[in-house]
């Protein structure tokens, strides 16, 4: 008996202990413990490396860990259809992707749907790109468009999987354009840029990342709204006469229990980072352009207008009825 | 700078202290099944934000290294393959361990992961430019065949039960089509049920299929897991040795399978330790006696998957192209350092972080010996001296945290036991775990390589002549007619000379 009330007793005070650490912490500063950063994809990949980007100028500016975790699985699905099941307090974060998280659910039931994800920002997007081999024949959009006009189906395009934002500007452009190209997935962008590099491809649909991290491949057109800063010389698709902005959009999110006042405080911490010109410099050194959506009314037209173009182009691609 | 300065920099006190708690840190990780070299080196990634960039590659490059090499342990001592590149350790290091050479099997695990990672460093170091070019000459079509002549090795590696092996493979390659599909981005055979989206992780499928039957036949069976020896041998170095150095051309030989194998991005370490295993198995005056214990078998394997380290770093260095997925973490690292890879790493000048790094990888493979040798006489001596009744409960611990820490998902280790009892009822009828799972990982390329070869032969107008006129993929299709057939008339062969014989007496 004596040892059972010694264990009951233990256990109150344990309780009691933990009760008031977490409602001091609710109350003291946020953050005050290492912050669990959840990417849904394999380590190494895009997604990582730009969380990675992130997460010394975390450390130097709030003064704590952000720490990578892994949950890959169904291209993503499997970590976002969890996110709502941990618990919200501010301490487990999770990457998303446009367009991702708007085609998964539409086309399949995949347990989640985009309204449920919660982002607290969208911070940085990596723009489609037509990528061709330094030594290609192609100068410009315009010699790719005469050659796909007179080869109907022959110009092989690599670029990511099915789905993805590659695709989604490939079909758009086809569309606009009015040419017929063949578009050959592959399982990501740095088995796509191989293909480009050993000329298995005639070009490829990439990102403005590749040219930076594939030495011999140049970009003939972006799909931004002004040229990217760290290639002045090459032209936007709107300037041709496309209009076309698009790309793979990154973003976190947390699970929807997370109170208020702690999602408009990430939201600003993300931005915050977001602000340091020494990160700026870093994501457009390495090709990436820069998107400043924190949680509250600019995230909400953002996701929406994001929403209604994605739908609009998987509808036109066929991947969505 | 001169190449001496170089390795006067990677031999600095600091770098060899990284270099051996990188192999340290790095063997025991890959023993253990489930954790990989790419999770311990996404884990470290942070700590060398502070650090030299050189010094964080050598760091990586001392851990990947040693993973790979812990690999061979639960494969000889426990048949369960740490990582997909030890499958083909399993052959003969398993065996080795069952009739009471586990010890010498480990110590030769180790000379042979040293000479092919030394092997793999001397190409990183020499040859790196000119042999990225390896790595652009695959394009789909190479990748399809490629992973159809791993799949034919099936036919090889199991004379007698060639059709059993053939229906393990498919059931293995069927086990792939769940989940999303990868290039394609359907969902296939999830039958309505969220769990199954995320599909059928390869290693934690592997540590299913493998351990689970041996952990249950450890407790259906009242013998000792290994056979004990009486007295004490210690390493047996000097008995390995005399082996490694008979088998020297094995050896070279299968460590240039592994770092060329270890250049193509797509394929991985599972086929450089096959092709080696059956090129050794074939070359060898002891053909029959692969898969029984012969040492042969498990230098081959052990050499070829440390080559592929070196190998895998030279696209990744070179072309910005992540050989093996460790190398994509590091490659992340390097950029979030602010090094760009390419060509001009290698360039007098700006090459001391490369050279620096190579040198350090010498190191850090050399420092595997005598790390190698001690972890191993210890593992092996807790194998054999550990209770059944605790060894099972550990190892079960174990299989379970490696399952759940391959992608933080608690349905892959529900998966993971569903497919051991499976893989145990199908052992019982002679189906083997190699085949599925070379099903499973293999599957994946060829099914990628086969829909972007018909999507670019048929926008070409030409599918034949994309699969079958290409001068790469004719030359590895002659290698799948001569596996697939091999065992056949390797078998006529005998039962001929056997009757020659016969008549001639």
């Amino acid at each position: 008996m004596k040892i059972f009330g010694k264990i009951a007793l233990t256990t109150a005070a344990a309780a009691v202990a933990l009760t008031f650490g977490l409602a001091g912490a609710a109350l003291a500063e946020f953050p005050e413990k290492p912050v669990n950063y959840i990417i849904a994809f394999k380590p190494g990949g895009e997604s990582d490396v730009t969380a990675r980007f992130q997460q010394p100028f975390y450390k130097k500016i709030f003064g704590q860990d952000l720490v990578m975790s892994y949950k890959d699985g169904g291209g993503g699905a499997v970590a976002w259809a969890q996110l709502n099941t941990i618990a919200g307090d501010g301490y487990t974060i999770m990457g998303t992707n446009l367009p991702h998280i708007v085609l998964q659910p539409a086309q399949k039931d995949v347990g989640y749907t985009t309204d449920e994800m919660t982002n607290i920002h969208m911070f940085h997007y990596t723009p489609d790109a037509i990528v061709v081999k330094d030594d290609s024949e192609f100068k410009t959009v315009k010699d790719l468009i005469d050659f796909a006009k007179a080869n109907p189906g022959k110009v092989t395009l690599s670029g990511s999987a099915k789905g993805s934002s590659n695709h989604l500007a490939q079909v758009t452009f086809d569309r606009l354009a009015g040419v017929k190209t063949t578009y050959v997935a592959f399982a990501g962008t740095a088995p796509s840029s191989t293909a480009l590099l050993g000329g298995q491809v005639t070009a490829s649909w990439g990102y403005t990342t590749v040219p930076p991290q594939y030495a011999g491949t140049r970009m003939l057109a972006v799909a931004m709204e002004k040229r990217h800063p760290n290639f002045p010389d090459v032209p936007t698709f709107k300037e041709l006469g496309f209009d076309m902005v698009s790309g793979a959009y990154r973003g976190i999110a947390v699970p929807k229990s997370t109170p208020e006042e702690i999602r408009v405080k990430l939201g600003q911490m993300f931005q915050k980072i977001n602000d340091d010109p020494a990160f700026i410099k870093q994501m457009e050194d390495n090709g990436f352009a820069m998107v400043n959506a924190p949680y509250g009314p600019e995230l909400t037209k953002f996701m929406t207008k994001m929403k209604g173009e994605i739908l609009t182009s998987a509808k036109e691609a066929g991947l969505i009825k | 700078m001169s190449g001496f300065d170089f390795f006067l920099a990677a031999i600095s006190p600091y770098h060899i202290s990284i270099a051996l708690g990188g192999v340290i840190a790095g063997t025991v990780i890959g023993a253990l099944p489930g954790l990989t070299a790419t999770m311990a080196i996404a884990v470290l990634v942070p700590l060398t934000f502070s650090m030299e960039p050189a010094s964080a590659l050598i760091l990586m490059g001392a851990i990947y290294t040693g993973a790979i090499y812990g690999g061979a342990y639960s494969a000889i001592l426990l048949k369960t393959p740490g990582t997909p590149s030890a499958i083909a350790t399993t052959f003969d290091g398993y065996p080795m361990a069952k009739r009471g050479d586990g010890d010498l099997a480990v110590t030769l695990a180790c000379l042979s992961s040293v000479v092919g990672g030394l092997i793999g460093a001397a190409f990183l170091l020499g040859l790196a430019p000119p042999l990225a070019n390896i790595a652009l000459a695959f394009g789909p079509v190479e990748y399809f065949w490629l992973a159809i002549f791993g799949l034919s090795l099936i036919s090889a590696l199991s004379e007698g039960h060639l059709l059993k092996s053939l229906i393990g493979g498919t059931f293995g390659m069927l086990l792939t089509t769940i989940g999303v599909a990868e290039v394609s981005a359907d969902i296939r055979y999830t039958f309505g049920s969220h769990t199954l989206i995320g599909g059928i992780e390869p290693v934690s499928a592997l540590i299913g299929l493998y351990c689970v039957p041996v952990l249950i036949d450890l407790v259906a069976t009242p013998g000792r897991h290994l056979k004990v020896t009486a007295e004490t041998r210690g390493f047996r170095l000097p008995e390995a040795l005399r082996l490694a150095w008979r088998h020297k051309i094995n050896l070279v030989r299968s460590s240039v399978i592994g770092t060329l194998v270890g250049i193509l991005p797509g394929a991985g370490g599972s086929i450089a330790g096959l092709v080696a295993y059956s090129e050794a198995r074939r070359s060898s005056k002891r053909t029959e006696h692969f898969g029984t214990g012969e040492p042969e078998g498990l230098e081959a394997s052990e050499s070829a998957n440390n080559a592929t380290v070196g190998g895998g770093f030279i696209p990744t260095l070179v072309l910005g192209i992540p050989g093996t997925p460790p190398d994509a973490v590091i490659l992340g690292a390097l950029l979030v350092q602010g090094i760009r890879t390419g060509p001009k790493l290698f360039l007098e000048g700006e090459g001391s972080i490369v050279y620096t790094f190579i040198y350090g990888l010498f190191i850090a493979t050399l420092l595997m010996l005598p790390t190698g040798l001690l972890i191993g006489r210890y593992a092996y001596r807790f194998i054999i001296t550990f209770p059944k009744a605790l060894l099972v409960p550990t190892v079960a611990f174990m299989t379970i945290i490696g399952t759940y820490a391959i992608r933080n998902n608690m349905s892959d280790v529900v998966i993971m036991i569903a497919l051991g009892a499976v893989g145990w009822i199908l052992d019982r009828y002679g189906f083997k775990p190699s085949p599925i799972v070379l099903g499973l990982i293999l599957s994946r390329i060829a099914e990628q390589g086969f829909v972007q070869g018909w999507t670019i032969g048929t926008a070409r107008g030409d599918v034949l002549a994309e699969f079958f006129a290409r001068p790469i993929s004719m030359g590895i299709i002659v290698f799948i007619a001569v596996s697939l057939f091999y065992p056949v008339i390797a078998k006529r062969w005998r039962l001929y000379e056997e009757a020659k014989n016969a008549r001639e007496n």
